[in-house]
C-alpha cells in the first residue's frame, strides 16, 4: 500500500461545535451528548498539511482518534479528504483521561502502526485548549518537535517547519520522525472528495482498537491515572446583552448608534 | 514515578525563567510574584530556573523580582530555546531537587516544553491559567477558563509532584523590582550532548514594528477581523480609534494573515481586554475571540452578515457594509464633536 514517500499519522479529535459549546448545569462539565460535534477545527489544518506532504511527496497518512466510537464521524471525514486509512482507539478504560495518560496512549497506538515519519496533531483542542497532547506524545515517542507550526517542508531525512513565536516566526529544522503541531488556519483545509467518500461507504478502511490491542497498560490510563482532576467549574457570569440594531442606509444607521451610545451613557453627547 | 511516597519532600516553587531581548519576559516577572505569593502561603522560597548562555545578568533580574535562587544551566546550545535540551535540563533538575510547585508562562515555548516535559516526568499540567491559589489542602488550585470562557475550572494536582501549571501571559501583575535584592545563583551541571540537540533554528524574522501593545488598558478598542479583507484597510479603523481616543486590536485571523503583529491579538490565544466599548468590524465572533473581549462592558459589532455570533452578544450592531459604515462612523462622531462638546467615553 505504502508508496515511497513518508508516512504520516495525523491525530484529531471530534469536539463539540465551537458555537455548540455549553456547559451542563447539573454536572458543571462539558455537554457531548445530543450536541453538533465536528473534527477539532486546528486538526482540519493539521489533516491538510499532512495531505499537501502526501501530494507532493507520495507516501501514505494515517488517522487516529482517542474516544467513543461515535468519533468514527471524524475518521470517516478524514478519510474522505484522502486519508488513506484510520485508527480508532476505543476502550472504556480510557475515560476521563487527562493529557497525560491522553498522550501515552495515543503514542502506543502511532509506535503500534509504526513505519511513521511525521507525526500531525493540531495546536490545541477546542475544547480544552491545552496543547500539551502533541508535545506529550513527542516527548513519550522520543522525537523532535516542531509546536505552532504553519508551513512544512519535508525533505526526507530532515523538515524544515516555520513555526509562529510571541515577536515572530522561527524555522526548525528537525530530523524525521518529527510531531509537527499545526496551527489553526494554518491553511485551507480541502473538502471530502465524492471519490473518498465512495471509498468510505466501501468500508473497511477504519481498523478499531482497544488498550489491550495496542498493549496500553490499564493502570496507566483513565480518570483514575490521570495527574488532574477538574474539582469545580464556576460560570462566569457574563452580562445579559439586549442588542439594538441598526440597519439600512449607513448615514442614518450611524445616527441612531450615535444617539443610543449617547443616551446610554456610552459615549458623552 | 512522580506519584511521589512523600509528597512533603517536594518544597519550592519553581518558576521557568523566559528572557527575549536581553530582558526577562514579562510573563516571566509576572510568575515570579505570583510565586512570591504561592511560596508565602507554603512557607517555602521561590526559585527561578534558566537554560541558557551568557545568561547571569536574567538571573540576578529574576532575584531582584522576587527569586530566592536561581538555577542556572549554561550551554551554548541552550542560548536559544528548542524543545528536547530544555526538557532534559528541566527534568534533571525538578528529579534532582524536587520542587512542589512549577510555574510557566503560557508563551508558545512555555507550552511546548510544559506539554512535552509533562509527559515525560509524568505529572499533572494546567495550561493558561487566570488565577493560582492554596487551597485548604495545600494543594495548587490552578483556575483556567474553560468551555470558550463561559465557565473558570478548578485543577487540582493531588498526588502527582510537582504540580504544574502555565499562567497566561498579562494576567498577573509585575511585582515592583527591589534593586540589589539579595539571592543565590546556583550553577547546575547537565550534561547536554549532540544527540540531545535535534532541532536547529535556521531562520528567524521579526515581526515589524514590535511595541508592546495598549490595547488591554485601552477605555476604547476598535477591533478588526478578516472582513477588513487587506491590510492597508485597518487605516480605516485607526482612524475611529483616532476620533474615539481608543486603541486598534484585531482578530486572530487578522493577526495569522500577517496584517497586523500579534500585539494586537484578542481572544483565548491572545490579549483579554475589558473595555468601556469594544467594537468589533468584521470579526464573526468565534468562541475563542469571545474568550478575550467578553468582559467588556459595551460591545458594538459592525457586520455584514446579520448572522454573524458577535451580534449575538453585542450591545449595539449595524447591520451592513463595514466599508461604508466605518468611514461614516468617524465621520459623524467627528461632526457631533465639532457641533457639540467633545464626545467622550463616560466615565
Amino acid at each position: 500500500m505504502a508508496s515511497k514517500g513518508p508516512r504520516s499519522v495525523v491525530c484529531i479529535k471530534q469536539v463539540p461545535k465551537a458555537q455548540e459549546l455549553q456547559v451542563d448545569p447539573v454536572t458543571k462539565t462539558l455537554k457531548r451528548v445530543g450536541v453538533p460535534s465536528e473534527i477539532n477545527p486546528p486538526d482540519r489544518n493539521a489533516l491538510e498539511m499532512a495531505l499537501r506532504v502526501k501530494d507532493k511527496h507520495g507516501g501514505d497518512v494515517v488517522v487516529v482518534t482517542m474516544g467513543p466510537p461515535v468519533f468514527t464521524q471524524a475518521l470517516e471525514e478524514a478519510l474522505a479528504m484522502g486519508c488513506d486509512r484510520a485508527v480508532l482507539l476505543t476502550d472504556r478504560i480510557l475515560g476521563g483521561s487527562d493529557t497525560v495518560p491522553t498522550a501515552l496512549a495515543l503514542s502506543e497506538t502511532i509506535h503500534k502502526i509504526g513505519g511513521y515519519d511525521l507525526l500531525f496533531c493540531g495546536e490545541e483542542t477546542t475544547d480544552a485548549s491545552t496543547g500539551h497532547v502533541g508535545p506529550g506524545i513527542a516527548g513519550h515517542l522520543d522525537c523532535a518537535q516542531i509546536s505552532y507550526c504553519s508551513e512544512l517542508e519535508y525533505r526526507g531525512k530532515t523538515v524544515v517547519g516555520k513555526r509562529t513565536v510571541e515577536d515572530g516566526f522561527e524555522w526548525w529544522e528537525c530530523p524525521t520522525p518529527c510531531m509537527v503541531t499545526v496551527n489553526f488556519l494554518a491553511n485551507r483545509p480541502r473538502p471530502q472528495s465524492l471519490t473518498g467518500r465512495i471509498r468510505v461507504k466501501r468500508g473497511g478502511l477504519i481498523t478499531t482498537w482497544s488498550c489491550a490491542d495496542v498493549g496500553i497498560n490499564p493502570n496507566k490510563v483513565g480518570i483514575k491515572n490521570s495527574p488532574t482532576i477538574v474539582a469545580k467549574v464556576d460560570t462566569v457570569e457574563l452580562p445579559d446583552r439586549k442588542a439594538k440594531i441598526f440597519r439600512g442606509d449607513p448615514k442614518k444607521a450611524v445616527a441612531q448608534l450615535l444617539d443610543a451610545l449617547a443616551a446610554d451613557g456610552v459615549l458623552a453627547r | 514515578m512522580t506519584v511521589p511516597q512523600d509528597k512533603s519532600e517536594h518544597k519550592g516553587v519553581w518558576v521557568f525563567l523566559e528572557a527575549r531581548r536581553g530582558r526577562l519576559r514579562d510573563v516571566s516577572r509576572q510568575l515570579l510574584g505570583v510565586a512570591r505569593g504561592l511560596a508565602a502561603q507554603r512557607g517555602s522560597d521561590v526559585s527561578g530556573v534558566l537554560p541558557g548562555w551568557n545568561a547571569e545578568s536574567f538571573a540576578r533580574e529574576a532575584i531582584e523580582y522576587g527569586a530566592d535562587r536561581v538555577y542556572l544551566v549554561e550551554d551554548p546550545r541552550l542560548e536559544t530555546y528548542t524543545s528536547r535540551p530544555f526538557t532534559k535540563v528541566m527534568a534533571t533538575l525538578i528529579g534532582r531537587h524536587k520542587p512542589e510547585i512549577m510555574l510557566f508562562g503560557a508563551t508558545k515555548n512555555g507550552r511546548d516544553l510544559g506539554g512535552r516535559l509533562h509527559a515525560v516526568i509524568e505529572t499533572g499540567l494546567a495550561a493558561d491559567c487566570v488565577k493560582l491559589e492554596i487551597d485548604e489542602d495545600g494543594n495548587l488550585d490552578m483556575i483556567r477558563p474553560s468551555f470558550g470562557g463561559k465557565s473558570l475550572a478548578h485543577i487540582l494536582c493531588k498526588q502527582h509532584r510537582p504540580q504544574m501549571a502555565s499562567a497566561r501571559p498579562n494576567v498577573f501583575p509585575i511585582p515592583p523590582r527591589q534593586p540589589g535584592r539579595k539571592g543565590d545563583i546556583v550553577r547546575e551541571t547537565v550534561e547536554i550532548t549532540d544527540v540531545d540537540i535535534d532541532a536547529k533554528i535556521v531562520r528567524f524574522e521579526e515581526h515589524r514594528g514590535h511595541k508592546g501593545s495598549p490595547i488591554e488598558d485601552a477605555r476604547i478598542v476598535v477591533s478588526g477581523g478578516f472582513g477588513l479583507r487587506d491590510p492597508k484597510n485597518f487605516r480605516l479603523l485607526e482612524e475611529l480609534a483616532k476620533e474615539l481616543g481608543g486603541a486598534v486590536a484585531a482578530s486572530r485571523k487578522a493577526v495569522d494573515a500577517g496584517w497586523v503583529p500579534k500585539d494586537y491579538q484578542v481572544g483565548q490565544t491572545g490579549r483579554t481586554v475589558r473595555p468601556k466599548l469594544y467594537v468589533a468590524v468584521g470579526i464573526s465572533g468565534a468562541v475563542q475571540h469571545l474568550a478575550g473581549m467578553q468582559e467588556s462592558e459595551k460591545i458594538l459589532a459592525i457586520n455584514l452578515d446579520h448572522k454573524a455570533p458577535m451580534f449575538e452578544v453585542c450591545d449595539y450592531g449595524i447591520v451592513g457594509d463595514l466599508f461604508r459604515v466605518v468611514p461614516e462612523l468617524t465621520r459623524q462622531i467627528r461632526e457631533r464633536k465639532a457641533v457639540a462638546t467633545v464626545p467622550q467615553v463616560a466615565r
